[in-house]
């Protein structure tokens, strides 16, 4: 089995703090590797030793074969990297940005032209290509940044926390993004502190905590590990919870809690659950304010894994 | 997951960019033009090159010339060369403040992150930083002639002088990007880069002749570079000895360049 990218027991201390505990990652070409964790757990720090920018102090890395710390130049020719903040020039318009890289990764001046427009235009900036990026919106600023990684055609592509601080909307403009990405055969490591985006995007997910590797698995097994979905209501009337309550009992097989006044929620092992909760609700009667069916929360995540929430960490990592 | 550390054959990469000589030289110049732009779009930037240059002139001209030269015009003569050099110091400690502010920023990360040598984002910031001399150098030739300043020498030879001057503070930059590679915040580099460069500067006989001077400070005097480098502006701008100064200024120049451009560009190398 051969992977796009791979690192072993990866090592990096900073001072006292132990910023990576032994890490192992690991891609096959062409798939999506979400590495899932608190602020802290070691994301930020895993991507930069797979990107060249931090030396590991112990363990390994190989990306695309070549060693990240003794063949740094030919690791650099295959990645790209996407910041948890918009790493472009924001004196520079969007064109120039990307003319720029283009130069830096030895593109003749013609084919950098070619390459930043074709770029522009896929992620819709073919408008504001001529503006300074400080002009740009934060949404804007994101899809500059990946075409930006994008420009010397990477097989694998780093994104750290790409959605982090932006709307749904714009998140959803993210994830279409990654699949195009897959569409052409890149190699993606994508961080995030949410199960749903790596459940959305990944086929493996790696758990992180603390700089250790704490899970790893497909995302159907690791649903299946934290306990899959749970429904969430909220009657209209206050006076039918208790209906509400029989109704959730009923279809899941679980007595609903009541995290907050007049919400119920409840685990549910797949979604037949909840189309069996909508047809009994709407059956006798009772009008929801609120039903939805989500994936557990990070919090909850780390709640089954580790035994404390997220937010629960005696140190800040780096 | 412990068999394939090392596959055998890595893939071709899909866009192998033509092989191309010069890379140093063409990545180096890439990014000299994009501090060019961003001079371009924030000239703001130019302030102080353009300000402080004039604001001494006027200070030290009408408020010492009479005393120290009998005449604020022939105090003048005497003046202007050694604040070209002073103000081209002054000029170039700011690229360590902007190297700095801007190694925080993401953009320094994605150059990290490209097939580039590490050299090659300083080189080209202290190269597109030439622009700031050459603007302060202008404005302050421009504001001494109008009050009276004239190159006794010829225009070849005064313009040699600011040629000499350039290729001292370009050297000279290293320094201050060493400052800003080793220092954690940019105010931090400021404070430092001025505490070297005030006795760099006024130490010398910048303002007032060296005999007047007690013993020790001569002995400083003597024994700073920057002597060396007014006495060449001097000499070319003005008429006097030149060929010691100037081979002075151009050894120091490189030996300036040899010592502290590696030690910058490792320090960059080991910050994280």
């Amino acid at each position: 089995m051969t992977y796009a990218f791979q690192a072993e027991g990866l090592v990096k201390r900073y001072g006292k703090t132990i910023a990576l505990d032994g890490v192992d990652l690991a891609a096959r070409p062409g798939t999506v590797l979400g590495v899932l964790g608190p602020n802290g757990a070691g994301k930020t720090t895993a991507v930069r030793v797979l990107a060249t920018l931090l030396r590991p102090d112990a363990g390994r890395a190989v990306v695309g074969g070549y060693d990240v710390v003794r063949d740094a130049d030919q690791v650099r020719r295959r990645i790209g990297l996407t910041g948890q903040y918009a790493s472009v020039d924001d004196d520079l318009t969007g064109t120039e940005n990307l003319l720029l890289i283009g130069r830096l990764m030895d593109l003749r001046t013609a084919d950098a032209r070619v390459r930043a427009a074709e770029l522009l235009a896929r992620f819709d900036l073919t408008e504001a290509a001529g503006r300074p990026a400080r002009t740009y919106s934060g949404g804007m600023r994101r899809r500059l940044d990946l075409a930006a990684s994008l420009v010397g055609r990477p097989e694998v592509i780093y994104l750290d926390e790409p959605t982090t601080g932006l709307d749904p909307a714009k998140r959803d403009d993210v994830w279409n993004m990654v699949r195009a990405l897959l569409a052409d055969g890149t190699t993606v490591l994508l961080t995030t502190q949410y199960l749903e985006e790596a459940d959305a995007l990944a086929d493996e997910i790696t758990v992180m905590d603390h700089g250790r590797v704490i899970a790893h698995d497909t995302p159907a097994d690791l649903k299946r590990i934290v306990g899959g979905q749970t429904i969430a209501a909220r009657p209209a009337d206050p006076a039918r919870l208790g209906d509400t309550a029989q109704i959730l009992a009923a279809v899941s097989g679980h007595q609903p809690e009541s995290p907050s006044r007049g919400v119920l929620t409840v685990p549910v092992p797949d979604d037949t659950a909840f189309v069996e909760a909508v047809r009994r609700l709407a059956a006798a009667g009772i009008t929801m304010t609120e039903l939805s069916l989500r994936l557990p929360s990070l919090d909850e995540v780390f709640l089954t894994l580790t035994g404390h929430g997220a937010d629960d960490r005696q140190e800040a990592g780096v | 997951m412990t068999t394939t550390l090392t596959p055998p054959a890595p893939a071709v990469t899909p866009s192998a960019p033509a092989r191309r000589r010069f890379r140093l030289i063409r990545h180096s110049l890439a990014l000299a033009a994009r501090s060019l732009t961003k001079t371009r779009r924030t000239p703001e930037q130019l302030l102080d090159v353009t300000l402080q240059p004039v604001i001494f002139v006027v200070i030290f001209v009408y408020l010492l010339g009479g005393a120290v030269a009998g005449s604020q015009h022939a105090y003048l003569q005497f003046l202007l060369p050694a604040i070209m050099v002073q103000t081209a110091m002054f000029a170039s400690t700011a690229i360590g403040v902007n190297l700095n502010t801007d190694i925080k920023k993401g953009v320094f990360d994605r150059f990290r992150s490209l097939p580039i040598a590490r050299s090659a984002p300083l080189i080209g910031a202290v190269v597109g930083d030439v622009i700031r001399f050459v603007v302060a150098m202008v404005v302050l030739l421009g504001f001494g002639t109008a009050l009276g300043f004239r190159f006794g020498n010829g225009l070849l030879l005064g313009l040699t002088a600011c040629l000499v001057v350039l290729v001292f503070s370009f050297c000279l930059s290293w320094t201050s990007v060493l400052i800003g590679m080793l220092v954690r915040e940019p105010g931090a580099v400021q404070g430092i880069s001025f505490l070297i460069m005030f006795p760099l500067t006024f130490g010398t006989n910048m303002m007032v002749p060296t005999d007047t001077l007690p013993g020790w400070l001569q002995a400083w005097v003597k024994l700073n570079p920057v002597t060396d480098v007014m006495a060449a502006a001097r000499g070319l701008m003005l008429g006097g000895p030149v060929a010691g100064p100037v081979t002075s200024t151009l050894l120091w120049s490189l030996g300036l360049l040899a010592v502290f451009a590696p030690l910058a560009v490792r320090a960059y190398r080991r910050r994280t």
